[in-house]
């Protein structure tokens, strides 16, 4: 159970990396990504998970 | 004439001694070595604090020029004129811009500017995204240039949706200028504007985002003046949606302590890819602009001289310097040299007293005149106050309003492109200018071709050099004097 971030559609503004409160969202390169063995959906912190909800970008946070 | 610093220091890069060279040679009128300097009628210390600021004084921002630094791209809300994933680097408006920056980067940057540019009086972040919500970086970048360079003023830009949070921080960091955008006190109005905002770990969208949001923007606005930091409220003019509602948006801040009220006219293109651009909401007309800023006057003083600036533009307001200072042209290592700043800041400080006596002996002859004339003067300016560049070089007009009663600064047209090409004028380039100058009298300018002139008089406009290099207001109310004067009278006493 995880997110992923559509690489193509990111902007890189980075706000869904201080928003999660696993601290699974890292930058890579030059784009963001996911941990997945970190990334719990924001279940058991939050109704949803923060980097949909913050993510200015519709379908960019999307399911792994 | 006038006497006259030279411009070169006033607009390019230039040696601390080819600023005390033009210190020195310029000449000082009698009647400018006896005032005070503060041409203005509010409180001194008031004036002192936006003095050197470009965006809250008309005044100095003939003068001084700020910096944007990219380093805080996260956001709290959408607007329906913002589009995240649009960047052109020609592309001139509010929250473009082409490279994001680390603190460390825009530390670099900064001191380099500051080196290069000694009209730099400003460090603003503002967008894109949302300075207060990605506060963090905000806050690491301020607290290192503000070390190196401790008179710098930091100016933050922010929707509001943060701004309480953290209104103690800034004023410990004595930010002293906060602009807040509101584009509306009423929430139904906002549900057209804004799509949704993310507040305390959740999306909201529809009336209930717009009612949070508001409520944020005039508490964040309550409190910064209660500390007395200085507020702008920077409203987007959308036709249709926020035009007939501007005009209760500048009483409501007003009532809350706002200093300055800055209405801006949207920026729609389908190209950017935003929602207003992809369904078609236009921006609003010249006169459509001046209407809704006359529908607010008696409220909170406008701000007529906004350029819409980039996110990461530097220079003086009409000029973006920008591309001079990208982070590939940033030296790894900077060492900060306060002289070009200060020698210039004495320069400026000369040239202002000059300029204030000028704008009172043109007040006097506009008086003597006793005419019911009232025109629209643009003027071709390269900054420093005067009329200093060639018509077929000015890539955009300051329009002025003449009258007997005086000279009143109205706003700048931007020219889509300059007339001239390198040595030689476009006629279709020419058109696009006369739009530019719809309802314009007359062009005065450092020089114009009898081309360019000649079409200028054929469409009901006067232009001319004969006030090359004055100050302004000299300018206008010399032209307007030998137009509307009543013959001239025993000038031997």
């Amino acid at each position: 159970m995880a997110l992923k971030i559509v690489a193509s559609q990111c902007t890189v503004c980075g706000a869904c990396e201080f928003e999660c409160p696993n601290a699974a969202i890292k930058m890579k390169r030059d784009v963001y990504v996911i941990d997945p063995a970190k990334c719990t959906e924001c279940e058991g912190h939050f109704d949803a998970p923060q980097c949909v909800a913050v993510c200015p970008v519709p379908n960019t946070c999307i399911a792994a | 004439m006038a006497s006259f610093v030279s411009l070169d220091s006033l607009s390019e890069p230039t040696s601390a001694a080819a600023m005390r060279e033009a210190l020195s040679s310029s000449g000082c009128k009698s009647s400018a070595c006896g005032s005070s300097g503060n041409a203005t009628d509010m409180p001194a210390e008031l004036w002192n604090r936006i003095k050197d600021h470009p965006c809250y004084s008309e005044e100095a921002h003939h003068y001084f020029a700020r910096m944007h630094v990219a380093v805080a791209p996260a956001c709290n809300i959408q607007c329906n004129y913002c589009n995240r994933k649009y960047d052109c680097a020609n592309e001139s408006r509010p929250g473009v811009v082409s490279e994001k920056l680390t603190p460390d980067q825009a530390f670099r940057k900064v001191v380099t500017v500051a080196n290069e540019v000694p009209q730099l009086s400003v460090l603003g972040i503002a967008g894109p995204g949302d300075a207060l919500f990605d506060w963090r970086k905000s806050k690491a970048a301020f607290e290192l240039v503000a070390r190196e360079i401790p008179d710098i003023k930091l100016c933050i830009s922010t929707n509001g949706l943060a701004l309480p949070d953290h209104v103690d921080e800034l004023a410990d960091m004595n930010v002293d200028h906060v602009t807040i955008t509101i584009n509306m006190v009423d929430p139904l109005i906002g549900t057209k504007i804004y799509p949704w905002i993310f507040y305390d770990h959740k999306r909201y969208t529809g009336l209930v985002a717009s009612q949070i949001l508001h409520e944020r923007q005039m508490l964040g606005l309550e409190m910064l003046a209660e500390r007395g930091i200085l507020v702008k409220v920077n409203s987007v003019l959308i036709p249709g949606i926020n035009d007939q509602h501007l005009s209760e948006v500048n009483a409501a801040v007003k009532a809350r302590g706002a200093f300055l009220h800055n209405i801006m006219p949207l920026i729609s293109d389908p190209a950017h890819g935003t929602h207003f651009g992809l369904t078609g909401q236009r921006g609003p007309s010249h006169s459509e602009l001046m209407a809704v800023q006359e529908a607010c006057s008696g409220g909170v003083n406008l701000m007529r001289h906004c350029r819409q600036c980039r996110a990461d533009a530097v220079g003086l307001l009409g000029e973006d310097r920008g591309q001079e200072f990208t982070l590939d042209q940033i030296p790894e290592q900077v060492a900060y040299d306060p002289s070009v700043r200060s020698t210039y800041r004495e320069v400026v400080a000369r040239e202002r007293q000059d300029h204030v006596a000028a704008k009172q002996e043109a007040t006097v002859t506009l008086d003597e005149t006793d005419s019911d004339a009232r025109i629209l003067v643009a003027i071709a300016t390269r900054g420093g106050g005067r009329v200093n560049q060639h018509f077929g070089h000015a890539k955009e007009f300051q329009v002025y309003e003449a009258s007997a009663a005086g000279v009143r600064f109205i706003g700048h047209r931007k020219v889509d492109d300059a007339y001239c090409q390198g040595g030689f004028g476009e006629d279709a380039t020419l058109d696009s200018v006369l739009h530019t100058l719809d309802g314009v009298d007359t062009v005065l300018c450092a020089k114009i071709g009898d081309c360019p002139q000649e079409q200028l008089e054929a469409a009901g406009i006067a232009a001319t050099d004969a006030f090359a290099f004055e100050y302004i207001e000299t300018a206008i109310s010399a032209y307007y004097a030998t137009r509307y004067g009543r013959p001239v009278q025993a000038q031997v006493a």
